[in-house]
Formats: C-alpha cells, sequence, structure tokens
C-alpha cells in the first residue's frame, strides 16, 4: 500500500527509458532500480558531528580520515562531508580534507557528497575530486538566474545534484509547496540547463516530528508523499533525505530515535526514497522494533491519532536507555545485500553469509546467479585488493572459506535446477584446473594454498589431494577435461615423481600446461629435468601461490602463446647455464674425496660417554613446553608474509596482518593445547658407533653391530685445504681405536590431526585447516628443538652446562648438529629405513614413512646427533656415479634404484 | 567541410602514430630547434618537438604527410606538450598559443591537400591536448598527501590557451589524450567547454585515458568504468585508450568502454611494451594482428598508434581496417 492516495503499493521504478544514475570515486557507483538504497556516510560532517568538528577545529586530519575511512568500511556507498562551520574557514577545509581522502585508496573509492550551503565552497570541493560526485545542496532559494548558474557549472564539472525543495519564499512545508518547488527546479535543470534528469536528487526536506507543534504533524507524511510524487512524476529524478532530522525531538532517547528512524526509512523506501543521509549505528532493524514501540512511532510518523505525541513521549521515558548498545561491528548488518555479502567475503566473516546467500537466492532467477552476480562481485573485491596489495594471502584464505560455505548452502539449490533444466551448463569458471601432491609425498600446505587462491579467482579447481599416481592425475585430467595440471611436492624423491608425470603425459599425447610447485622444486629443475621431457606441452614453474594467478592468467588467456615463448626461451638459457655450469664443475673420485675428509683431532677431544644408551620414548609430551620452542619465522613464511619474528609484527605493509595471523595462531595454540587436538610423540637413541670405510657409520649395541647410517660426501674439486665432508666424518674412526657415540631421533606433533583437519575441511575451513598445519609443522621442528636440548643436557649430556635462550637455539649456537635425511649434509631420504629401524619410530610414535620416504604424519622431524663441537652442517652438493655405485653396494640395492634415490644429487 | 560524425557512421577510422620517434630520424640539432624566431632563447629547446611547428614545420607536415599516406583519416597536431605548464619546462610559456596555432595550421593544411586528392577519404585533424607534467589529484611528495603543484584552475587556465590556439588555428576537433589523473583530464574538458563558448565553436572532444598497469586503473587509480562515468559529462565524440599498454593487454578495458557508453570508442596504443632497451619493437604485422581481435569483437571506431608506431604500423592498421566496413 501506498501512503499517496493516487498510487497503490510499493514504488516500482518506471522510466526505464532513462539511463542510470552513475557516480565515481576510484570504482564506479551505479545506482539501478535494483539498488533499493544508497546509503550516505554522515559522519564527515562538522554541523552534524561534534566529534568531526573538534577533529577539524584542532587541525587533527588525521584522525578525521580515519572517521570518513571507518564510514566506508562499515558500507557507506558515498560519504557526505560538510566543512559549514562559523569557526572554521570551510573552503580551506573542505579543499585540505578532499586532496587526503584522493591519497587514501580506501576512502576515496567511493564517491563524495560536496554537502555545503556556500557556493564558493561547493566549486572549490568540484575542483578537488577527480571523480564524479554529488552536489550537496543548490535550491531556488536566491531566485532562478542564480540556480540556473550553478547548476550549469556543477554540470560542466561533471556532477550530480541534489536539489533542495526550497524557493525565494522559503522551504517547502507541505505537500503542496514540496511538489511544486521540485517540478520548478526539475524542469529548470532538464529544460533550460540540460542536465541529465538521472542526476537529479531531490530532497524535499525531512522535519522532525513529534515537536508538540500541531504544524509540525505531518512533516514526515508529507514527506512521504511527495517522494511518492516525485518518483512518479518526475522522469529519473532520486529522492534522498537527511534521516536524523525526524528524530530531532528525541535527542538523547536513542532507543525511539533508532526506531523511529527505522520505521521512516521503511516507509520512505516503500514510497521511492532511494538515497539517505543515515548514521548505521542509529538505525534499528525494522521487524525488530518492539510492537507497542512501533505502533506508538508510526502513529506520529503516519499522523494516525491526535494524541500520537504524547503517547509517544509518554512511552519514551519508559524505554530510555532499555536496549542495549548495539556493538560497532554489526553496522554493516543494516547495509544493501550486495554489501553485506561483499564485506562478508573481504573480511571473511562467516557468520552470516548463509542468511545473506538465501535472500540473494529468493531474488535471483537461478540459484547458480547469486554465485555468478553477488559472490563473485564481492570475490572480485577480493581479488582486487589480493592483486593490489592490500590484502594477503591469510585474508584470501579466510574470503575463501566464506566463499566456499555460501558455495556449499547453494550447491542442494544448484543441483535442483540442474535436475529441473539438464541443459543448464555445469560451470561457469573461466578454467578448470588439476593440483595433486605427487606420489609418495605428503605435504599440502603449499597445493591448499595455490588452491585457495586460484579458486578466489574463479578458477574451478580439482584437488587430488596428497600421494597422488600418475594414473590417477593423467586420468581425471582427461575424464574431467582439465585445462591445466599443477603438481605439488616437497621431498626430492617427488622431483623425480613429476619427471614422471611429465613424460608420461608426453607419451599420452597432452597438451595442456602442467605448472610445477613445492619447496623442492626449482626453475632451474624444471627447465633441466621436466620441461625436456614435455614436449607436447609447456612444464612452466610457479614459485608460490601469489604468482599461481598470473601464471594461470596467461597459460588460459590470450597471450598464451606469447607467454609460453617466454618461457621456452627462458629455459633455453637456463638449460645453457646448468650445463655450463656443470662442465666447469669438476668432480673427483670417491676415492679421492676420502683421502681429502675433514680430520678430526680425535685425542685433543675425545668423544664424550653419554649418560644413557639405548632408545627412550616419550608420549603426549606436555605442548605447552614444546610451543615455547616455537620458531615463528617460517610460520609466517608458509603465509607468504616475509619477515624475521618478532619485527614481522611492525613491519609497516605486512605488520598488520602479521599481527593478525599470529593472534589467530595463538588462539588455536592455546587451543590445541587445552584441548589436546595433538599428540605429541617422541623416540630418541644413544649407540655406540665408528665410521668405516671412511663413509659409514656403524651403529653398535654392546659392540654388537645393530645398523649402519651410510653417509654420502662432497666429490666436487676442492681448493687445497679444503675438505670433502661427510657426516661420517664426525664420528670417530673404527681404526682409531676410540669409542664413539651417536643418536637419532624421530618426533611428531600430528598424532590425532586428520580428525580437526576433516572437521574444517567439512566445514569448508580452508584458513583454519591450513593454520592447523602449520601450527602442528611449528610444534614439531620446536619439539625437535626442545629433544635436542634434552640430549645435549641430559641424556647425552655433553654440554650439561649450555645456557640458551630460545634465539640462540634458533641460531642453531649450540654445540653439535641434528642433520635430517633429506636435507642437503644427507640428502639420501633412504637413510630414514635406517634410522627408523634402529628407533623403532613408527612402532614408538606412529610415524610412517611413505614409498617416497616422506613422513606421515607430515608434522613430523627425524635425524641423527652428532655431538663433536667440529660437526657442523653441510651441503654434499653433486655426487658422481662411483659414489653411487659405492651407495648401492652399502646399501644392498640395484644400481638403477640406487640412482633414482640420488637422483637431485647427481652430477651427470 | 566533411563531418566526421558521417564519416564515424560509415566507416572505422584511422588515427596516425608517434610523432617524436618519427622526428628523431630527422637528427635535428639544437639550431634547428630554435630556427629564426627562438635564436637567442635564454634555454636550450632540443628536445621540444612542439616547437619545431613553428621552426621547422618541413618537417612536421612531412610527417603527417607520411601518415596521410599511409593512410590515416585522423592526423594528431605536434602540440601534446603545448600548455603552458609544459612549456614553463624550456621558459616558452609566451609562445603557447602560436605553438597551438602553428600545430594546427600546417596539420590542416596537409590534410586538405589530401582530402582534396581523395574527397571520398576526406581527412581530419585533431588538435592533441597532453595531460601536462603536473597532476591535479596526486602529490608529487610523498611525506605530504595533502600537497599539490599544480591546482585546478591553473591547469584550465592553461589548457584553455592551448584550445584557443588549435580551434583557432584549424584544428577540426580535439583529443584529450594520455589522461593519467581524471582531475586534469577535467581542467582540460571544462575549459574547452568554456573556449568553445566563448569563439560560438562546436567541435567534437575525443578523450584517451591511459591504463598504467594491469590492474586496470589509471595512474591515479580510477577503474576504466570509474574514469568513464567521470568523463561522460562532457558528452565527447569518442572514449578511448592510449599509451602505456600494448594492444592486447587494452583489449578488456575497451571492452569495458564499449559496453558501458554510448560514445564511439577510440584506441591508440603503443608498439607493445617497452623491450629491454625502451624501445617499442612490435611490428606492424603483430599490432595489426592484435588491433583485427578489437575489429572482430566490434570494440573500437578509432584506431590508432601511439609510442613506437611509425608510418608502417599505420598502413597495416588502414589496410586492415578496410576488411570492416560499417555498413
Amino acid at each position: 500500500m501506498s501512503l499517496h492516495p493516487d498510487y497503490k503499493g510499493k514504488y516500482k521504478h518506471k522510466w526505464e527509458h532513462l539511463p542510470h544514475l552513475t557516480l565515481s570515486g576510484l570504482e564506479p557507483l551505479i545506482v539501478t532500480p535494483e539498488t533499493n538504497f544508497v546509503n550516505i556516510g554522515e559522519r564527515t560532517n562538522v554541523a552534524g558531528s561534534k566529534m568531526f568538528l573538534r577533529l577539524i577545529n584542532e587541525n587533527k586530519f588525521d584522525e578525521a580520515l580515519s572517521v570518513a575511512r571507518e564510514q566506508v568500511e562499515n558500507g557507506a556507498q558515498i560519504i557526505d562531508i560538510n566543512m559549514d562551520d562559523g569557526l572554521i574557514d570551510g573552503k580551506e577545509a573542505m579543499v585540505k580534507f578532499l586532496k587526503l581522502i584522493a591519497a587514501e585508496p580506501d576512502i576515496s573509492r567511493v564517491p563524495i557528497m560536496i554537502d555545503s550551503s556556500k557556493w564558493e565552497i561547493i566549486e572549490a570541493g568540484l575542483q578537488n575530486v577527480q571523480g564524479k560526485s554529488v552536489v550537496n545542496s543548490i535550491s531556488l532559494k536566491e531566485g532562478e538566474q542564480q540556480f540556473i548558474e550553478q547548476a550549469t557549472k556543477i554540470l560542466n564539472y561533471g556532477a550530480a545534484v541534489i536539489v533542495m525543495a526550497f524557493d525565494e519564499v522559503g522551504q517547502a512545508d507541505s505537500y503542496e509547496r514540496r511538489i511544486e518547488i521540485c517540478e520548478k527546479s526539475y524542469r529548470i535543470l532538464v529544460d533550460k540547463v540540460g542536465f541529465p534528469p538521472q542526476d537529479i536528487i531531490f530532497d524535499p526536506n525531512i522535519f522532525p516530528v513529534a515537536t508538540g507543534m500541531e504544524e509540525h504533524r505531518k512533516n514526515a507524511l508529507d514527506f512521504f508523499r511527495a517522494t511518492r510524487w516525485i518518483r512518479e512524476n518526475l522522469p529519473g529524478a532520486h529522492v534522498s533525505g537527511g534521516v536524523s532530522n525526524v528524530s530531532f525531538s528525541f535527542r538523547g532517547n536513542n532507543p525511539v530515535r533508532e526506531a523511529m528512524h527505522s520505521a521512516f526509512l521503511y516507509h520512505a523506501i516503500n514510497e521511492g526514497m532511494d538515497m539517505g543521509i543515515v548514521n548505521p549505528s542509529m538505525l534499528g532493524v525494522y521487524d525488530d522494533i518492539p510492537k507497542d514501540l512501533l505502533e506508538r512511532v508510526e502513529d506520529v510518523l503516519l499522523d494516525r491519532r491526535d494524541d500520537a505525541t504524547e503517547r509517544l513521549l509518554d512511552f519514551a521515558e519508559s524505554v530510555v536507555g532499555s536496549t542495549k548498545e548495539k556493538k560497532k561491528d554489526d553496522e554493516w548488518r543494516s547495509q544493501p545485500l550486495q554489501e553485506r555479502i561483499t564485506h562478508a567475503l573481504v573480511k571473511g566473516n562467516a557468520d552470516f553469509i548463509e542468511q545473506d546467500v538465501e535472500k540473494a537466492r529468493q531474488i535471483v532467477d537461478k540459484p547458480i546467479n547469486v554465485i555468478e552476480q553477488h559472490l563473485m562481485n564481492g570475490m572480485n573485491v577480493v581479488g582486487d585488493l589480493f592483486g593490489s596489495g592490500k590484502m594477503f594471502l591469510p585474508q584470501v584464505v579466510k574470503s575463501a572459506r566464506v566463499m566456499k560455505k555460501a558455495v556449499a548452502y547453494l550447491l542442494p539449490f544448484i543441483e535442483e535446477e540442474k535436475l529441473l533444466n539438464p541443459s543448464l551448463s555445469d560451470s561457469n569458471a573461466v578454467g578448470k584446473i588439476l593440483l595433486a601432491t605427487v606420489k609418495g609425498d605428503v605435504h599440502d600446505i603449499g597445493k591448499n594454498i595455490v588452491g585457495v587462491v586460484l579458486a578466489c579467482n574463479n578458477y574451478e579447481v580439482i584437488d587430488l589431494g596428497v600421494m597422488t599416481p600418475l594414473e590417477k592425475i593423467i586420468q581425471i585430467a582427461k575424464d574431467e577435461k582439465v585445462d591445466i595440471i599443477g603438481l605439488s611436492g616437497l621431498i626430492t624423491p617427488s622431483l623425480d615423481e613429476m619427471v614422471y608425470v611429465a613424460k608420461e603425459m608426453e607419451k599420452e599425447g597432452m597438451s595442456i600446461p602442467l605448472l610445477i610447485g613445492g619447496a623442492t622444486t626449482s626453475k632451474v629443475h624444471t627447465a633441466v629435468k621436466i620441461d625436456q621431457h614435455y614436449t607436447s606441452g609447456q612444464a612452466v614453474y610457479v614459485l608460490d601461490a601469489s604468482r599461481s594467478v598470473t601464471v594461470v592468467e596467461n597459460l588460459l588467456g590470450e597471450k598464451k602463446n606469447a607467454f609460453i615463448q617466454n618461457v621456452k626461451e627462458e629455459y633455453e638459457r637456463l638449460r645453457e647455464t646448468y650445463s655450463k655450469r656443470q662442465q666447469t664443475k669438476e668432480t673427483i673420485s670417491l676415492a679421492e674425496a676420502r683421502k681429502n675428509k675433514y680430520q678430526i683431532d680425535w685425542e685433543a677431544h675425545p668423544p664424550q660417554k653419554p649418560n644413557f644408551i639405548g632408545t627412550k620414548t616419550f608420549s603426549e609430551y606436555d605442548l605447552k613446553e614444546i610451543s615455547e620452542y616455537i620458531d615463528w619465522t617460517p610460520f609466517f613464511r608458509t603465509w607468504e608474509l616475509a619477515g624475521k619474528y618478532p619485527q614481522i609484527l611492525e613491519d609497516e605493509i605486512v605488520g598488520n596482518e602479521a599481527k593478525k595471523l599470529f593472534t589467530d595462531a595463538q588462539q588455536m595454540l592455546e587451543q590445541i593445547i587445552a584441548e589436546k587436538w595433538l599428540e605429541a610423540k617422541a623416540v630418541i637413541g644413544i649407540w655406540e658407533a665408528n665410521t668405516e670405510n671412511d663413509d659409514i657409520i656403524k651403529v653398535y649395541e654392546e659392540n654388537n653391530p645393530i645398523g649402519q647410517l651410510y653417509q654420502l660426501r662432497q666429490q666436487s674439486k676442492k681448493a687445497t685445504g679444503v675438505p670433502n665432508m661427510s657426516l661420517a666424518d664426525f664420528i670417530a674412526p673404527k681404526e682409531s681405536g676410540i669409542k664413539d657415540y651417536i643418536g637419532g631421533f624421530a618426533v611428531t606433533a600430528g598424532i590425532g590431526i586428520e580428525k580437526h583437519i576433516t572437521r574444517f575441511e567439512a566445514d569448508h575451513d580452508d584458513y583454519h585447516a591450513i593454520m592447523l598445519k602449520a601450527l602442528a609443522d611449528r610444534l614439531a621442528e620446536a619439539f625437535a628443538e626442545l629433544m635436542h636440548l634434552k640430549v645435549r643436557k641430559e641424556y647425552w649430556g655433553y654440554a650439561a652446562n649450555e645456557v640458551l635462550d630460545n634465539n640462540a637455539l634458533i641460531k642453531e649456537k649450540y654445540v653439535g648438529i641434528r642433520p635430517a635425511p633429506g636435507y642437503p649434509a644427507c640428502p639420501n631420504h633412504t637413510l630414514k629405513t635406517d634410522l627408523f629401524q634402529l628407533l623403532d619410530a613408527t612402532n614408538k610414535t606412529g610415524i610412517e614413512l611413505t614409498e617416497s620416504l616422506a613422513m606421515y604424519p607430515t608434522a613430523a622431524v627425524s635425524g641423527m646427533y652428532f655431538s663433536h663441537p667440529e660437526s657442523k652442517y653441510f651441503g654434499v652438493g653433486k655426487i658422481d656415479k662411483d659414489q653411487v655405485e659405492a651407495y648401492a653396494k652399502a646399501n644392498q640395492l640395484d644400481f638403477d634404484i640406487a640412482e633414482r634415490w640420488l637422483g637431485s644429487v647427481l652430477s651427470y | 567541410m566533411a563531418n566526421i560524425r558521417d564519416e564515424l557512421k560509415k566507416r572505422i577510422l584511422v588515427l596516425d602514430g608517434a610523432m617524436g620517434t618519427m622526428i628523431q630520424q630527422y637528427k635535428l640539432t639544437e639550431e634547428d630547434f630554435r630556427g629564426e624566431r627562438f635564436k637567442n632563447h635564454s634555454c636550450p629547446l632540443k628536445g621540444n618537438n612542439d616547437i619545431l611547428s613553428i621552426t621547422k614545420p618541413e618537417v612536421i607536415k612531412a610527417i603527417h604527410s607520411k601518415y596521410l599516406a599511409a593512410g590515416a583519416d585522423i592526423i594528431e597536431t605536434n602540440s601534446f606538450g603545448s600548455t603552458s605548464i609544459a612549456q614553463e619546462d624550456y621558459q616558452l610559456q609566451g609562445a603557447v598559443y602560436d605553438i597551438n596555432y602553428a600545430c594546427a595550421k600546417i596539420a590542416k593544411e596537409v590534410a586538405e591537400e589530401f582530402t582534396k586528392k581523395t574527397p571520398e577519404k576526406p581527412r581530419f585533424v585533431a588538435g592533441s591536448i597532453g595531460p601536462t607534467t603536473k597532476l591535479a589529484s596526486m602529490s608529487p611528495d610523498v611525506n605530504d598527501p595533502g600537497f599539490r603543484n599544480i591546482s585546478f584552475d591553473e591547469l584550465r587556465i592553461a589548457f584553455k590557451e592551448q584550445a584557443k590556439g588549435l580551434i583557432e588555428g584549424g584544428a577540426d576537433l580535439l583529443l584529450v589524450e594520455t589522461i593519467t589523473d581524471t582531475l586534469n583530464a577535467k581542467a582540460a574538458l571544462l575549459a574547452i567547454n568554456e573556449i568553445q563558448q566563448e569563439l560560438n565553436t562546436n567541435l567534437p572532444v575525443m578523450i584517451s585515458g591511459t591504463i598504467t598497469d594491469a590492474s586496470g586503473r589509471t595512474l591515479s587509480g580510477q577503474t576504466t568504468e570509474a574514469f568513464l562515468i567521470s568523463v561522460q559529462h562532457s558528452k565527447p565524440l569518442s572514449i578511448g585508450l592510449n599509451c602505456a599498454l600494448g594492444a592486447a593487454a587494452l583489449r578488456p578495458y575497451l571492452q569495458v568502454l564499449r559496453n558501458k557508453s554510448n560514445f564511439y570508442v577510440s584506441a591508440h596504443p603503443n608498439a607493445g611494451l617497452p623491450n629491454e632497451m625502451g624501445e617499442y619493437d612490435e611490428s606492424p604485422e603483430q599490432m595489426a594482428a592484435q588491433i583485427k581481435v578489437f575489429l572482430d569483437e566490434g570494440l573500437v571506431d578509432i584506431v590508432g598508434g601511439c609510442c613506437g608506431t611509425t608510418p608502417e604500423h599505420i598502413k597495416a592498421i588502414a589496410e586492415l581496417v578496410k576488411k570492416y566496413p560499417k555498413n
């Protein structure tokens, strides 16, 4: 129903032949009939906000900018700026503030409303906004001629205009005067000035009601009716107003004011008001207004009873302060639907997303449209922010969580729709990408991040998870007709597995691009080892998740050929450089290398007898204690935030994000500890040992051999006096007759993790899933650190008096080393098998080894303890065939298999 | 005099290519730049290409001729930097009107020669108005974001002087181009509006913005659509994009202009992106192949070249455009 006797129902836009009102800051604002209501921020107004006036008066423009930013963050689609005050130079303040806003993209992205009663301030404002703004306001108050002059200038500056219902006689205070002045203004603007009708916005004066004055009784009702008449009769024109005026007589009684604002807007929007200056924090939800209060408010607004004012006044006394103060955080909930959805995506807030998506679903034709429109609009904002460096990975992952939740909610509806209409295309994605961690490898944090980032950019991601056999990769790539395959891996054997996948793709005649990523992968490896095996398509190395989108865009876009050509040329260059480097880097024979081993004077520093021999198992180790040893820097690196902890928290660029991430991490860590999400288990061993035949560390128990740990030796030609090192050099050789010792360990902090990962993934919560994995990894590393400390000081006791803080531990300032198989000092993963046997690690800790010898759970660390003070970390580098043969023989392996395990360190 | 709007209804028009690279080929000396008029000028003038319209008009006319012979329908005057703001670097603020007048006059003479030869293909002169060297909505001092080294009014006055010279020199239309800051462009558009009212002329105006990077935004941060919205009040003949990116990269933004406005759409991209040596090395064929995509998609009504393009590029484009008649 309409409050105007001549019209029926809710106002329906009827000027389809006219263009929409378009405004701009850095970004466009298009006011369509579907926009419903454009919300204009009112806090940057010295006439309306005492706080803002004070900031301007005290020249605190930085804080004044925060007020503007906060409004935009809270969903204002336009910000009104008013500097009209007797005590400030309004023109100067307006210009200064607008120039400062221009330098703040998160404010200037929205259009500006230049609000002043002084023309010189308005014109100064118009000269300082690059976008299409709105002038607030002009009127016929000073006569037609001045009105025309000002309107013409506004038109030439390229702005829209608010026209007040005001003429030489005075401000319109009745329905008749309102429509008379508005019609007259409209005709002058359109007919004489040539103003685009859709750029005209009327403000038919919102005046206070319930003032006790008889002549104010119809103030609201007349506004509603005038609004309707304008929208029905003045083609294209819009209606706006300052809403808080209406409740002026209830200053100090916020519950009543909020109710009045909500009820007023409800009726005004119904009659066609489509813009308004409102304070979202002073606005309730219409349906939430208590019925008795609403009835009294509406009695006043609609002038339904003679005693309406008295009744509301009486009632008002009873509701003073009865409603609790609303949280500022909820202000965004009063925004239009799209804004709410975008907000939820950008802020990663999933609390209301299903509710909002359901609302959206009800207004679109097909449920898929909600994804294509509302959600993609929001994700585009996220993409833009990420692309321009204004959002960081952790935030994007949170956005993806909201997106996934929304999509999951919509899926049943989309399926239903598909059943009804099977011809509907399956997907709107711009490309289909298969991701997999290759066979034998269980590491997936990086791959999951890539998946999230790609999905955020509207790619359909098929994630095959970890330990994916190549047959499965090929099969699904074909069945699903994917556009790109992305392979991930962390351990070195995965590099070879990737080569196999490339070869197989070639054999199958595939030509889709193959992306290579993961910690051990490199551009050189991709160029030298993978690219050549995949000539029917292109292999491309991707450094990290943030690059993945650019690479994929290039590979699927118009520039595909040029991009591939560039990659080909670059890889060719890399191959040339690589082969040159290989040629110049001479190796020596293993025999020579052994002769040039690292010499230790065993007499000068004899091995220290351990306090304990044998193995020792730890279960349910105190996570709290472990957590004190966490090195946080790699944690931030996982999230692609660069910088050292703790300085990163104060970093100019990523500091804020790092802080948030750190807070979230601390919170989850507390939960992990308090609710025992994870169990930390460890086994350590200390045994007698001696080196035999230079490279083999033989391990004994009471003089009986119980195993061996074969060590690789540097084989590159060294300068005189520089040894060819092997870890074996740090253990006394058998022929020295000195009894030496070696230790081993396997620790994990990942027992029980699956349950929680599954829980998060079921909730589409990649953010927390990745967070948990990253924390488990950190805990495992910390646990290894802690165990090493205990071994040094207690179980072995060779450094009983060591005093080092965590920082010194991170910098490896302690005596002795704990190299891990698969890392540069001992790149042969097979060492893990021997080590696990000695420790009986799988039985004692639950850590299993995959076929590629990756540890599962992934949050695990294993290695050896060397106690000699001269022992140090180094890189084995490339080895020659003779060493592979020696290695194969010592480990009783076929040469081919040995070669495969050592694939990443072969010099030939 | 033919009307450009009528021609645009019939066919896609070709804009000329770069001026600077062509001038370099003449290896002109300081004396050439000074000519007779500025023989005793207080500072060096070499590099001030716009002044050549006065001091070496035969060179500029020869270049215009080459582009017209290559098939250009519209040639741009040699006045990209001819505002008092940009000429301040050469202490030539006092000569700005004369430079613009000369730029328009010589271009018009050459264009008319060609129109006479082939009346069915009338040629037009677009008075080129560059962005000046200063920005109205960005601070040159990172520590003082509220600072500006130029005001809107200073820009408006400078552009007005330039536009007056171009109009009175005989330009058929005005081209506000390489817009990096929309507020500068708005000052130019307001100035053009004012001078046209004073001179009682109604020359069509072309607007061409510059997307500076892959984010799809102008230097001053606007999206393509926001830029369009900010300048559409001037009711230009065309809106388009030039410079900064190669043709291929412009495509998505031209689509925005095509879909969101009713104006004709123009594009005059660079010959690709600069290589490691800072040179543009996209060949005429490569560039034409990318322009072909625009034509196939019906994205442009006016197309030409910016940095690094030569008469050969324009020839390739003109040949291509012939295959896309509008009716």
